[in-house]
């Protein structure tokens, strides 16, 4: 479970160019659910995203993984419980090392890394059989650099990578962004897949409201640094694209109608 | 060229392989451009020199001296992970600071060793020329140390190590502390120098304060021929490539000096050095600009 309370961070604080990312923030996804989250530009869902992965320092708030606190803990320290995968498909993998090494560094995330040899023919044996389920024939390119790899081929294998070893919190941040549609469609079937396959406790940031309907159980809408619509269950399934626009709208309107009112 | 100069080039390319493969951990596998080698080479040379000069076993001096390096390379790493100093400057202030230690540790600029034992004439066999042993000997230290650091690099540790140097933010996620990687794998880089210039204290008869100028150079330079005559992403190959580098470069060296008609001096070295560099940097890219005017 994430707990996520009261989050806080301004940049470049007592600057003209003073940004408030996030004001206020609190969230809290059960283990198990699967959560979508949109947004705006600058409504905070990555400054959110790596404020819980920790590359990015609050300035207030607690973060909170199973009970467990969080909220000073470095990026390597939380990946023992933490899985991510990036939006670049570059981001996620060492292009200099081959698919199986990528792999053996996925395999031993969050635990004490000796001299005993990275891959072995038992680990080998089950990336492959991995790599299988995706249909690509990785499965027989285990010794090529991942740098040989297409965008969308390295973004498959980053997810059998996220899921290697267990996490308490899967963080997909606009992990489609950077694919062609029908590449982003397998990627985004294969995070279903996966997801429901480890009952991940996920959280996917998303630019696409028809992808924020489409998968999970429910869907967050950010706004200046805040939640601002929380949907789950019945009321989430009778929503559609428009209507999210619509709540966009809302949201938007009402805060020109505050500017109006200070103005005035 | 003799046999006596070809074997003579031979024994110190091969010392300059082990600051090669130093070089090749840090410039490529970290990505982190460390000049502390122009120090740590001289350092390595200064602790086995004064050790053996005062007593001590050559194979414990040899031992210390690898120490010292690595500690030299665990500093730099340091400055840069701890107190956010920049690589580059963080390895610089690490070389100048190496010069004044380096003098401390002597005592005086340069420590000869004539007639003191070394690890060479400890092991050398009877009947058997020391200009042929040297690098005999060499060769087995190097190619053992090559053995290591590729099963090294292939160990869950080493793996983390070139994460670290290739995606530092994708090794973070997944729980590598990349801090810890980079003084891991620097501490390797210079143990390696440390060791280089022990054996070059030892064959050369002693260990002088200017003996590192320009070892980065060189070290780089070996890495460059390397990687242009066998250009190979896999690291067993790569530190094969590094090695052979460093001897080809040596070869040269030997070469243009004692090549009567070219009519180059010792003191020509460096500006040698910095020509081959040079145009074995240029040369991959005039040949991508060629082909590349051919294609279109």
């Amino acid at each position: 479970m994430l707990k996520a309370t009261d989050l806080r961070l301004t940049f470049n604080p007592g600057t003209p160019i003073e940004t408030q990312a996030l004001r206020g923030m609190s969230l809290e996804i059960p283990t198990g659910q699967f959560v979508t989250v949109i947004g705006s530009n600058g409504a905070g869902k990555s400054t959110f995203l790596n404020a819980v992965s920790g590359e990015q320092k609050v300035d207030g708030g607690t973060i909170e993984i199973d009970g467990i606190d969080m909220t000073r803990q470095p990026v390597w320290a939380r990946a023992r419980h933490v899985a991510r995968v990036f939006q670049d498909p570059l981001a996620g993998t060492c292009e200099d090392l081959t698919i199986e090494e990528n792999m053996a560094l996925a395999k031993m995330r969050g635990e004490r890394r000796g001299l005993s040899f990275a891959v072995k023919p038992a680990l080998r044996e089950e990336f492959r059989a991995q790599l299988s389920t995706l249909g690509l024939g990785l499965e027989n390119r285990l010794s090529d650099r991942i740098g040989l790899l297409s965008g969308g081929q390295r973004q498959a294998v980053s997810l059998l990578m996220a899921a290697l070893q267990p996490s308490r919190l899967l963080l997909l941040d606009e992990h489609t962004a950077a694919l062609d549609p029908r590449t982003a469609a397998f990627v985004l079937e294969l995070t279903v897949r996966i997801v429901a396959e480890h009952k991940l406790t996920t959280m996917m940031v998303t630019h696409s409201m028809r992808q924020a309907l489409d998968v999970g159980q429910r869907t967050v809408m950010l706004h200046q640094g805040r939640v601002v619509l929380d949907v789950s269950g019945t009321e989430r399934e009778g929503l559609d694209v428009h209507h999210l626009l619509d709540m966009f709208e809302k949201v938007r309107g009402e805060e020109i109608d505050d500017d109006a009112l200070l103005l005035g | 060229m003799s046999l006596y100069t070809l074997l003579g080039a031979l024994e110190i390319g091969l010392i300059f392989s082990l600051v090669a493969l130093g070089v090749y951990i840090s410039f490529r596998l970290l990505r982190f451009p460390d000049l502390t080698v122009d120090g740590s080479f001289p350092l390595g040379g200064a602790v086995a020199a004064t050790m053996i000069a005062a007593g001590y076993d050559p194979f414990t001096s040899t031992i210390v001296a690898t120490l010292a390096g690595a500690v030299a390379g665990l500093i730099t790493g340091w400055l840069n992970v701890s107190l956010k100093i920049m690589d580059l400057l963080a390895s610089i202030l690490m070389m100048i600071a190496l010069y004044s230690i380096n003098l401390r540790i002597m005592g005086k600029p340069n420590v000869p060793l004539i007639t003191e034992p070394t690890v060479f004439n400890l092991l050398q066999p009877e009947g058997m020329a020391d200009y042929v042993f040297r690098p005999l000997l060499l060769v087995f230290v190097v190619l053992a140390v090559k053995l290591l650091l590729d099963g090294f690099f292939a160990t869950q540790s080493g793996l983390a190590i070139r994460a670290t140097g290739s995606n530092a933010r994708m090794a973070r996620a997944q729980g590598v502390n990349t801090g810890v990687a980079v003084l891991a794998g620097m501490a390797l880089s210079n143990a390696l120098v440390g060791l280089a210039g022990a054996l070059f204290a030892q064959t050369q008869g002693g260990a002088d304060i200017s003996m590192g100028v320009g070892t980065i150079v060189i070290g780089l330079a070996a890495v460059i021929v390397g990687e242009s005559l066998l250009p190979s992403r896999k690291l067993y190959l790569a530190t094969l490539a590094v090695i052979v580098g460093a001897i080809v470069y040596r070869f040269f060296i030997a070469l243009a000096l004692n090549s009567d008609f070219i009519g180059l001096q010792a003191q020509d070295l460096n500006l040698v050095t910095a020509l081959l560099v040079t145009i074995a940097l240029v040369v991959p890219r005039l040949r991508a600009h060629w082909s590349g005017k051919k294609g279109a």
